[in-house]
């Protein structure tokens, strides 16, 4: 179990390259809740990726310089918010073991310490409270596989959705099981990348719900473009946005 | 039907294959819903489910640390008790040592209880061909030897088969039976055929679960009987493990054959558990003349030189992790063309097969983690493929021994694409350029690129980055009187 610190004043917000190029309002969404919690948040403008694609398809050292390059833009010892459970796993677990035996390995591990993925901080560390002044609906959410079992974060995630009293959270089916993005797996095994994305949507699709809602825009991409081409209405949207709107704060 | 695989170097062709049979996808989704049910149950207390894994976690470690020098005893002990020990440094040299004992005793017939092992350096083909007749007596192998097939899992071997198929292959190959898909009777069929073969074999064959060096005892865990049969019937038996099945004291066994049942089958106890410590004695009226223990190694000391790869050895074979994998369950385990499929086949084939066969494994995988999540010893799967990736794309380094086929995965057009993206993420302004363009480019995004489109649309970048709407947003700030 992790210890969470007291609730800061400053912390950083660590957009993920995927949310910069494809959800940029999510990014604006998620720094306006966390506004709201009273913090002041720090974008840096030389942020870029955490290099998850290139320590997962197995260049290490490139995803060192990457994962070095992110590090030293961090320089103040305030929270580093990650807007994905994913490269939020990557840059407190994976920076750890990449680093290991390193002559910067305890610099590398206090950042690490300092990596906090969205839901989990505003749950644990703000004890955020949130006021449902939306409608009626129904929602199914899906986390990624970093964010369940790397992060522990689909329980933080689920409890923020809890916390909308007009939101009925759906399950879906498998819902722990991957939805076949993988990153580069996706495109290395494109076959079985289709077979498991189809019956995620599938699942998702069965529960009816209103609204998608993940924390991470790797899946989502996954997700949206098969619920796109299968010409559904569903789709996914980050959890940041939902949270925010049901909240009156867009 | 035959679903044997022409090895994993033909992955994608053999996954996409089974994708394409609704049959086979429908059998192993149904097979592992209720692997996955079974296991759930047996640890219906996550607390002592922590505390097994971690206890077994251990134990494996434990006695990994000291392989060589618990091989020594296990050789002492066995020796001491009367079982024969050889070693096989791989395949050839395991298969010409069966074959010796074979010989020696003029041999026919070798009726065999499930061993992976002997799967893995194919026996029954290189005894085919000296004229000695392998007969699998597991039920499930036994309907895979009839399809002249190999198994699909390391525990439920004809997994992939419905009761129908099964009734199917036994109405093709056997001749007296009345086709039926009633479980029991199919079970029955099998069980008679078998019977006989028991009794005229001249030497049963079997794996080993636990190879306790303290006590020189081989552990045999089933369900079936028939390992029982194969190890106490015919006069000779012959055991074969790889040596990472050794275990120091009889003591660590129960923890781990606890874990063992409840994560392959959701068992608490299987239905037999032998405990093999010598040939039949004097004055005992059953039991074999001669035990035989082939220690075989074929790749394994490789994994074992490796700190971090040693990791790989600690697998009790439970198959929890296949039963768990989103890929194993959509293509089954023929497609990896390994005798090893799913997770664990993944990180341990690369080091029987060597990386050249194997790169595209260990890339099959969405490193989704519920390989991990499940494994009893706490084998942490998904870093292993990370690692052998990283082995497959780079040269050894000078400190570390290198991997069989290290860096046959390296491809040069990949490399540029990898440090054409480590410039853009250590470069703000190649970055931001590159962003930038992509957002400008969005309508002129093509409708198809490669395999990413073949089930979804394009991915469309919005018009303005972060990075730009928190600029703009910044001077907003900053123009407010």
């Amino acid at each position: 179990m992790r210890i969470y610190p007291a609730k800061p004043h400053t912390v950083y917000c660590y957009g993920t390259c995927l949310v910069d190029m494809f959800d940029p309002e999510a990014g604006l969404d998620a720094i306006h809740l966390l506004e709201l919690q009273g913090l002041k948040v720090i974008f840096i403008e030389k942020q870029t990726c955490c290099g998850q694609p290139a320590y997962s398809s197995g260049y290490t050292n490139e995803a060192k310089r990457v994962a070095a390059s992110q590090m030293a833009l961090f320089t103040e010892p305030w929270p580093v918010i990650v807007l994905s459970g994913s490269c939020g796993g990557m840059m407190h677990h994976h920076y750890r073991r990449m680093f290991q035996g390193d002559n910067i390995q305890s610099h590398v591990e206090q950042f690490c310490d300092r990596v906090f993925e969205l839901t989990e901080f505003l749950v644990n560390v703000c004890r955020i409270k949130l006021e449902d002044k939306g409608d009626l609906t129904s929602v199914v959410m899906h986390t990624s596989c970093a964010a369940r079992r790397e992060m522990n974060v689909h329980v933080t995630a689920t409890q923020l959705l809890n916390q909308l009293c007009n939101v009925a959270l759906q399950e879906h089916a498998y819902e722990s099981e991957c939805c076949g993005f993988g990153g580069t797996f996706a495109v290395r095994h494109p076959a079985i990348s289709q077979a498991m994305v189809e019956d995620k949507t599938h699942h998702l699709l069965e529960t009816k719900s209103v609204a998608l809602v993940s924390a991470d825009w790797g899946c989502l991409l996954n997700i949206n473009g098969a619920l796109e081409y299968q010409g559904q209405s569903m789709k996914g949207r980050h959890l940041a946005s939902f949270l925010l709107e049901r909240i009156g704060g867009k | 039907m035959s679903h044997s695989s022409a090895g994993p170097e033909h992955f994608h062709a053999q996954a996409r294959s089974a994708l394409g049979d609704p049959q086979l996808r429908q059998n192993f989704r149904g097979a592992m819903d209720y692997l996955q049910d079974k296991r759930k149950s047996a640890f219906f207390d996550p607390v002592e489910e922590a505390q097994l894994r971690d206890l077994s976690a251990a134990i494996r470690q434990r006695c990994l640390s000291k392989l060589p020098q618990l091989l020594e005893q296990l050789e002492a002990n066995c020796t001491r008790n009367g079982i024969e020990v050889h070693w096989a440094e791989n395949d050839k040299e395991a298969n010409d040592i069966i074959a010796s004992i074979a010989q020696r005793h003029n041999a026919k017939s070798i009726v065999k209880g499930k061993s992976m092992v002997s799967e893995e350096i194919e026996l029954n083909h290189e005894m085919a061909k000296l004229g000695i007749e392998c007969l699998e007596s597991d039920m499930g192998e036994y309907i895979v030897q009839l399809d002249g097939d190999k198994p699909s899992h390391i525990i439920m071997p004809a997994i992939h088969k419905n009761k129908q198929e099964v009734s199917d292959t036994f109405a093709l190959h056997l001749d007296d039976f009345e086709p039926t898909v009633d479980v029991d009777e199919l079970i029955q069929t099998g069980r008679s055929h078998l019977r006989q073969k028991f009794h005229d074999a001249d030497i049963g064959l079997s794996g080993v679960n636990f190879a306790v060096a303290e006590t020189g005892t081989l552990c045999l865990v089933e369900n079936e009987g028939n390992g029982r049969m194969c190890t106490t019937v015919p006069k000779v038996h012959i055991a074969i493990t790889g040596i990472e099945k050794v275990v120091e004291f009889l003591a660590d066994v129960p923890p781990l054959f606890n874990v063992l049942t409840r994560s392959a089958t959701g068992q608490a106890v299987t239905t037999y558990f032998n405990m093999i410590s010598s040939p039949r004695k004097n004055g005992e009226l059953d039991g074999p003349l001669e035990v035989h223990l082939v220690l075989l190694d074929n790749g394994r000391s490789q994994a074992y030189q490796d700190e971090e790869m040693r990791k790989t050895l600690q697998c009790i074979r439970c198959g929890a992790c296949m039963n768990h994998c989103p890929v194993y369950t959509r293509v089954g385990g023929h497609a990896y063309g390994t005798v090893y499929p799913g997770p664990i086949g993944q990180i341990i084939s690369p080091h029987i097969m060597g990386l050249e066969k194997t790169k595209d494994l260990v890339t099959a995988s969405s490193l989704c983690g519920a390989c991990g999540e499940v494994c009893p010893v706490r084998i942490p799967i998904p870093e292993m493929l990370q690692r052998l990736r990283t082995h497959a794309k780079n040269p050894p380094k000078a400190d570390i021994m290198p991997l069989k086929g290290q860096a046959s995965g390296a491809s040069t057009l990949e490399s540029w694409v990898m440090k054409g993206f480590v410039l853009a993420a250590t470069s703000p302004k190649i970055y931001h350029s590159a962003t930038w363009s992509l957002s400008k480019l969005n309508a002129f995004m093509p409708n198809h690129i490669g395999p990413w489109t073949q089930c979804r649309t394009s991915p469309k970048p919005a018009d303005k980055t972060l990075h730009q709407l928190i600029k703009i947003r910044h001077k907003k700030k900053s123009d407010k009187p």
